[in-house]
């Protein structure tokens, strides 16, 4: 699933990392990317009992027992997929910040791409249009009542000021 | 007393909302020109005792009244006055009272500046200001009294809640409710149209300047709104994602989609029917998004709202509003016809791209915001859609928009060319893709990707925004020529569109380098320890208490060295608000131009020892200076003078006495 998503799209999937991040401070890491990458991990995974925080960031005791489980996991050396599937099976989907690709969130993964597509057929639809539209000639006849209506509106307009 | 007169001076609002709403609206389809010209009084008096009873709402804070359950609730007698008045609209009764009280205020403002138009006109857009105040008065009166008693009077109130007690808060809603109702303007405008089916220039010259404005209060209130989140919510980001922050972002993508779609209407007469959708669009944007905060049927995803008659009663009055503004939209829009032919490659064919782009971004968002709400509505699960999945399909769409930016400014009505064009732009392209490339080398894409497109992104529009004015100056010499043309009828309109095109630029560089340059740290420190990020050295001098009139506070000292020259000293800190004995971190920040230094405290780990962040923030004041160059665009734009052409030939053809009003509103020829 993962392999399909980053297929899709491309290189987009390098986060970029809008989230903050906190009380790592008692936690040991080996290197600095290696606490970057835990970091980066648990911001897109929700606390489940804050309004919209992630794991990263909050300071709620349910998310700090949860992010030790979770660095317990980490520092094991158990893949992210494992310590992902693990959370699931215990909180459901809720617990993921981006949602996995599976049949249920198909119209979630494809559902923007079929907008964009739609607009853009309706811009070349309208675009080839426009293009073809003719400028409308007027003839004498026209230009003349034209400029009679001008000439009223114009004599309106003095009037009103 | 006090507190019953703003309750009776909302009944009397809503008593005269619903006459605004009923007979300019009658009148002007049954030739009664009596009816009509009630549209103007009546908006004045609607803003008047709107302002009656928000003047209450804030004397009953200042005077600590606290048998007014709405002040007990938020407020204290030890709450500095400042916040005493910023409650006022710290939370759901008072913040529908301000957005009543603004479109009050909208109206008034209509009622001023339009004395120049058809009062057929001018009384179909009050009456439909008027019909949405019926519903902002009416939910308030029934489900949200700010002005409710309460007994016993408790002696002492809750206090505010202490994430709201910071200037940033004190500006963020007033902007923001700006903005959302001033899109009640164009929406009143579009409704009046549809029903007059007259949709012609002058239509989309008159909503020009409001939707504008508007538009400006909006881009205000969501960047003050991200600065805010930024330094208070001690997280060190500037945008999440959250359903709230999408509620505001929304209305703004779809204005600025109208606000180009009408500079198309004003000038060419082109693109009408879409214009209008898109002005029914923004507000029932904003109406949704004041919902959809106001009933925390997002903030907590399993229940609709705290209190189902508050629920029932948005959804009702969003399907009324909405429902009846697309139904009508539907009946009348099929008989605007309008609009020359323009070729492929053309100004307002390339418009169109930017609007369909916007307008996918706005739908793609609303999609993101809602799916947590449908997928539990049709039992297939709770799921999270979160900033993964919105960065990731926002930056999908932005570089093509950032690109179709670059050629617009640059492009002529009708046709344009192409080859001509691509000569212009030649040296932009050449040199943004260099800086592209640079964005390359390691050291400045620290492995993203994004480093590279988004300083090519930057580059391609601030090269392309050169060429423009270079090409627009090709006449003009010097500083003079410059001059004159910045004075001239339109000069304005265009250094305010280059102001704005400019702030995307900054807020793209701003976002591309602190979201991939950005270097946080948690640290364990003890006094007199050190850490360092990114080449500033971070000395801890402890933390001592320290009161402060509401709270107390632990404040850290910290001393911050380059090198060896102490550049500036930040003190963090750790709040404990007295009432609600709520903790909050108070974060120290060292701006700059190029980075910001953050620090905020954490926990007490005992024996001095404290943790805390350490934020490395490289360009992040380029977003919300981005933001405000977007403004600040705007503001020039309206004030350009081909918008008071009509005031200088009134002040000529009526010299004495009747001052012309400081019109907003256009030229008639």
């Amino acid at each position: 699933m993962k392999i399909l998503k980053t297929l899709v799209f491309l290189g987009m999937l390098l986060a970029t990392g809008m989230a903050g991040a906190t009380a790592l401070s008692s936690y040991t890491f080996d290197s600095k990317e290696e606490e970057q990458a835990f970091r980066d991990f648990t911001a897109e995974l929700r606390c489940l009992v804050c309004q919209n925080q992630s794991l990263a960031e909050s300071d709620a005791d349910l998310a700090d027992d949860l992010r030790r489980e979770v660095y317990t996991m980490w520092r094991q050396g158990r893949p992210q997929e494992e310590i992902i599937d693990f959370l699931v099976s215990r909180y459901g989907d809720f617990v993921l910040y981006d949602p996995p690709l599976k049949p249920s969130t198909y119209i979630l993964w494809f559902g923007p791409f079929l907008l964009f597509v739609a607009g853009v057929v309706v811009l070349m639809r309208t675009l080839k249009r426009k293009n073809e539209d003719r400028e409308v000639e007027l003839t004498e006849e026209d230009k003349q009542r034209l400029s009679e209506l001008l000439q009223d509106a114009n004599e309106n307009q003095d009037s009103k000021i | 007393m006090i507190p019953e007169i703003g309750h009776f001076a909302l009944i009397l609002a809503l008593c005269l909302a619903i006459a605004q709403a009923v007979f300019p609206l009658a009148g002007s389809l049954n030739n009664t020109p009596s009816w009509v010209a009630l549209a103007r009084p009546l908006a004045w008096g609607q803003a008047l005792f709107l302002g009656i009873a928000i003047g209450a709402l804030t004397y009953s804070f200042l005077v600590n009244d606290f048998s007014v359950s709405y002040v007990a609730y938020n407020s204290n007698t030890r709450l500095p006055i400042v916040y005493k008045i910023s409650a006022v609209w710290g939370a759901h009764e008072g913040s529908l009272l301000l957005w009543a009280f603004f479109l009050g205020a909208w109206g008034a403002a209509i009622a001023i500046f339009s004395r120049h138009l058809a009062r057929e006109v001018v009384g179909r857009v009050l009456a439909v200001m008027g019909m949405i105040n019926i519903g902002f008065l009416l939910f308030m009166l029934i489900t949200s009294n700010p002005f409710e008693r309460m007994f016993p009077i408790p002696a002492e109130g809750r206090d505010l809640n202490p994430l709201l007690q910071d200037p940033g808060l004190a500006l963020h809603p007033p902007t923001l409710y700006l903005g959302y109702v001033g899109f009640s303007v164009a929406f009143g405008f579009a409704i009046a149209a549809l029903i007059g089916g007259r949709l012609d220039a002058s239509w989309a010259r008159w909503s020009r300047p409001w939707t504008t404005v508007a538009w400006v209060w909006l881009t205000l209130g969501i960047t003050i709104g991200s600065w805010w989140a930024y330094y208070e919510l001690g997280w060190g980001g500037w945008w999440f994602w959250d359903p709230v922050e999408n509620a505001s972002f929304m209305p703004w993508l779809a204005g600025t989609a109208l606000m180009h779609s009408l500079a198309v209407t004003e000038k060419r007469g082109a693109f009408r029917s879409w214009t209008v959708m898109l002005a029914l669009l923004a507000f029932s944007l904003s109406l949704l998004g004041t919902f959809l905060v106001r009933s925390g049927v997002l903030t907590s995803v399993h229940a609709f709202a705290a209190d189902p008659a508050r629920g029932l009663f948005i959804l009702i009055f969003l399907l009324v509003v909405v429902g009846g503004s697309l139904a009508l939209y539907a009946w009348r829009a099929p008989t605007i016809f309008g609009g020359g032919r323009f070729d492929l490659i053309s100004r307002e064919s390339f418009l169109l791209g930017n609007n369909l782009l916007l307008t996918v971004l706005t739908f793609l968002i609303l999609f993101g915001t809602l799916a947590p709400l449908i997928y539990d509505a049709m039992n297939w699960g709770k799921i999270s859609v979160g900033f993964p999945w919105f960065n990731r399909m926002f930056l999908m769409v932005t570089p093509f928009l950032a690109i179709l930016l670059g050629f617009g400014p640059l492009m002529h009505w009708k046709r344009t060319d192409g080859a001509a064009l691509m000569r212009k732009l030649r040296i932009a392209a050449i040199v943004s893709i260099v800086i592209g490339l640079i964005g390359f080398w390691p050291a400045i894409s620290n492995g993203s990707l994004l480093v590279p497109l988004g300083l090519f992104l930057a580059a391609w529009l601030v090269t392309s925004l050169v060429v423009s004015i270079r090409d627009r100056l090709k006449h003009k010499r010097g500083l003079g020529g410059f001059l004159s043309d910045f004075g001239s009828s339109g000069g304005r309109s265009y250094y305010g569109m280059v102001l704005g095109h400019l702030g995307v630029a900054m807020f793209i560089l701003g976002a591309t380098m602190v979201s991939n340059h950005g270097i946080e740290k948690d640290v364990r420190m003890a006094p007199g320890e050190s850490a360092e990020i990114s080449g500033y050295r971070f000395v801890f001098d402890g933390v001592t208490r320290t009161p402060g009139p509401n709270f107390i506070a632990n404040r850290g000292k910290f001393r911050v060295f380059r090198g060896d020259d102490e550049i500036t000293i930040l003190e963090p800190e750790k709040r404990t608000y007295l009432v609600q004995q709520m903790p909050m971190t108070e974060a120290a920040i060292d701006w700059g131009l190029t980075r910001d230094l953050y620090v905020s405290l954490g926990e007490d780990l005992g024996g001095g020892d404290w943790s805390m962040r350490l934020y490395y923030k490289p360009f992040v004041r380029w977003i919300w200076l981005g933001g405000l160059f977007m403004a600040f665009g705007g503001i020039l734009a309206v004030t350009d003078p081909r918008y008071r052409s009509l005031k200088r030939k009134k002040k000529q053809e009526a010299p004495a006495g009747a001052a012309a009003p400081a019109s907003l509103a256009t030229e008639n020829n």
